[in-house]
């Protein structure tokens, strides 16, 4: 018996929701009494792979494979349910990233397993029946599941479990499970990173901004006030509609679901579709000029105020900050 | 071209979320449905790519017969016929499997779901059918570019995007960019009536998890007011107070 973990890198380096989904799987080897075995796919250098021991990998397995060099979905999953099969895991987790999301249900069905995704918590383990939580309804709930299969699929949400270190390295094992032409369905061509900023769905700080900043040409203030703080910039859905900011930056029920551990709302009323994606951020200020606005209900701070006059003094005061700290 | 579309049938994203029965089931009383919004920007592509005669659009729903309405609507919008699984939509695994089970020799040159219902928030369906029917599966999909037998997708990835080549027939689960939604005219929704919605029964699927309670999430606790020119205070709370600065 084991536990597996996927450790999913981006362009060959490891991520933060990586060590979290490794945190997380070595706690869940732990519940279970058993080692926690880790699988990278993809050209990872070795130093970053022995580190994976920091967060409670005993091994890893490294599939190194030019074929392999960018992310192809079925063939992924392949290797990941071989290497289930290989370490006789009973639980095998992975991150519920953009990426998860393609690789979890592929690699469940192949091992006849039930799939919990979005999960939030550790899973529950009492007489022998297994539960996890995981968010429903657009973070307005929470759902939990009963895995009643024997082997068991996790996919963790991203910024929802404590990364914890130590100093142990892990032992790199090479695998080279047999690969099948017809998994390489997908090919990527092209991938494009917007290197300079942060990635909003991986983000502890995020700055928001809705209707109330008027039009695109003021979303200067909002950027800098990003910057400065280091965190990612998000928006509501009327301002990404409208073309003012990407899709990408767009949060809430029908947007991204986010939980940063900073939400700033800026001109934001804070409707309900709005809120759902937000709301399990763990602080949360608005800054808003009507006093009324629905977002106060949800807020930690709160600063009744025009944006255009809060911001810029905002953006002075976090400097400051971070000159002296 | 055949493209099948796969919706459902969700709560209004006004709708109060409450549980009964001891938290176990969704309380559903004054509840309005409505279309998956994702689902809507999924049939939209659908309908573009297939318009003047290029193609028809089947839309899949496993549920009963209260998702009529949202199967008509999906009518109205412009798919070309329907059909529904009658049978409660169990789980992910559940509902794909019985969608598979419907389009394995049906030939379908294309499978379009949206990226999650936003209800249970599973982003799950496409994938799983993708492995079911074995096809290539892309999750997260902004763009959907068809020519020939052959297509070019664009997929969301954290803080960028990938461009990809695939082959046809394959699943995609679809997220703002593919489409606009599409607005049903009076033409498409005096058809709707008329198109066929064929109703199946479910095949039977192993159970392999249960749904079995729910909650919401604690209440936030008081919000600390501060003045417009209190920013420093603010920025010094959030370091010391709420520490995530
Ligand atoms: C099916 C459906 C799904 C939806 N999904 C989402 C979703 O996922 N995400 C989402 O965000 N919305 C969603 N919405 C839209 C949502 O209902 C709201 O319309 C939207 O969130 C409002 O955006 P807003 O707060 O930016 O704008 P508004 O509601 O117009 O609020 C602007 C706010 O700015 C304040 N303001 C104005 N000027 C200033 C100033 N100078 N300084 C400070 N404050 C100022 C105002 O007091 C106001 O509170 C959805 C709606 C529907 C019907």
């Amino acid at each position: 018996m084991s536990v597996l973990v996927y450790v999913e890198n981006a362009g060959g380096k490891f991520k933060k929701s990586t060590f979290e989904v490794v945190s997380y799987a070595a706690a869940v080897s732990k519940q279970l009494n058993t080692d926690l075995i880790a699988i990278s796919i993809g050209n990872v250098e070795q130093s970053d792979l022995s580190n994976i021991g920091n967060y409670g990998a005993k091994k890893i397995l490294n599939v190194s494979n030019d074929q392999l060099k960018t992310f192809v979905n079925q063939a992924y999953a392949s290797i990941i349910a071989e290497a289930a099969k290989k370490e006789s895991a009973s639980v095998v987790i992975l991150s519920n990233s953009f990426t998860g999301k393609g690789l979890s249900p592929r690699v469940a069905v192949k091992l006849g397993a039930g799939l919990v995704d979005a999960a939030v918590e550790l899973p529950k383990i009492e007489n022998n029946v297994f539960t996890v939580k995981r968010t429903a309804f657009s973070g307005k709930a929470f759902a939990t599941v009963e895995l009643t299969s024997a082997i068991k699929v996790i996919a963790l949400n991203p910024n929802s479990y404590q990364i914890n270190e130590s100093n142990d390295v892990a032992v790199v094992e090479n695998f080279a499970p047999e690969l099948n032409d017809s998994d390489f369905g997908t090919m990527v061509s092209e991938i494009v990173r917007a290197s300079d900023k942060i990635a909003l769905p991986d983000a502890e700080l995020v700055v928001s901004a809705g209707r109330g900043m008027k039009g695109p040409e003021n979303w200067a203030m909002i950027e800098e006030l990003a910057k400065t703080l280091g965190a990612a910039t998000a928006c509501s859905k009327p301002i990404s509609d409208a073309g003012w900011r990407p899709h990408e930056e767009h949060v809430g029920q029908t947007g991204i679901a986010v939980s940063p551990n900073l939400y700033i709302a800026i001109g934001i009323s804070g409707a309900i579709q709005h809120l759902a994606g937000v709301s399990s951020s763990k602080t949360i200020v608005v800054i808003n000029k009507d006093p009324e606005a629905p977002f106060f209900k949800v807020a930690d701070y709160g600063i009744v105020g025009d944006a255009f006059d809060v911001v810029p003094k905002l953006i002075d005061a976090v400097k400051a900050y971070k000159a002296h700290s | 071209m055949k493209i099948l579309v796969c919706i459902s049938n969700v709560p209004d994203t006004t709708a109060k979320i409450s549980f009964s029965g001891d938290n176990t089931q969704f309380n559903t009383t004054g509840v309005q449905y409505i279309l998956n919004p994702y689902d809507e920007i999924a049939l939209a592509r659908a309908i573009e790519l297939t318009e003047n005669g290029k193609g028809t659009v089947t839309v899949i729903h496993v549920g009963d017969i209260n998702s009529e309405p949202t199967i008509r609507k999906a009518l109205a919008i412009g798919a070309d016929d329907a059909v529904r699984v009658n049978s409660a939509p169990r789980d992910a695994y559940f509902v794909s499997s019985q969608i598979a089970h419907y389009a394995k020799e049906k030939g379908f040159d294309l499978i379009l779901t949206g990226r999650e219902s936003i209800d249970y928030n599973g982003s799950q369906i496409a994938a799983m059918l993708g492995e079911l029917l074995n096809i290539p599966s892309i999750s997260i999909v902004k763009k959907i570019d068809i020519d020939g037998s052959k297509a070019n997708v664009v997929r969301e990835i954290e803080g960028g995007k990938e461009i990809l080549n695939v082959s046809l027939p394959f699943v995609a689960s679809c997220a703002e960019g593919v489409a606009e939604p599409k607005i049903p005219n009076m033409r498409g929704i005096m058809s709707a009536r008329t198109k066929t919605l064929d109703v199946i029964e479910a095949v039977s699927v192993d159970e392999l998890v249960k749904f079995t309670s729910y909650s919401v999430p604690a209440p936030r606790g008081s919000v600390t007011m501060l003045l417009d020119n209190e920013v420093e205070k603010l920025v010094n709370l959030l370091h010391t107070e709420a520490k995530v600065i």
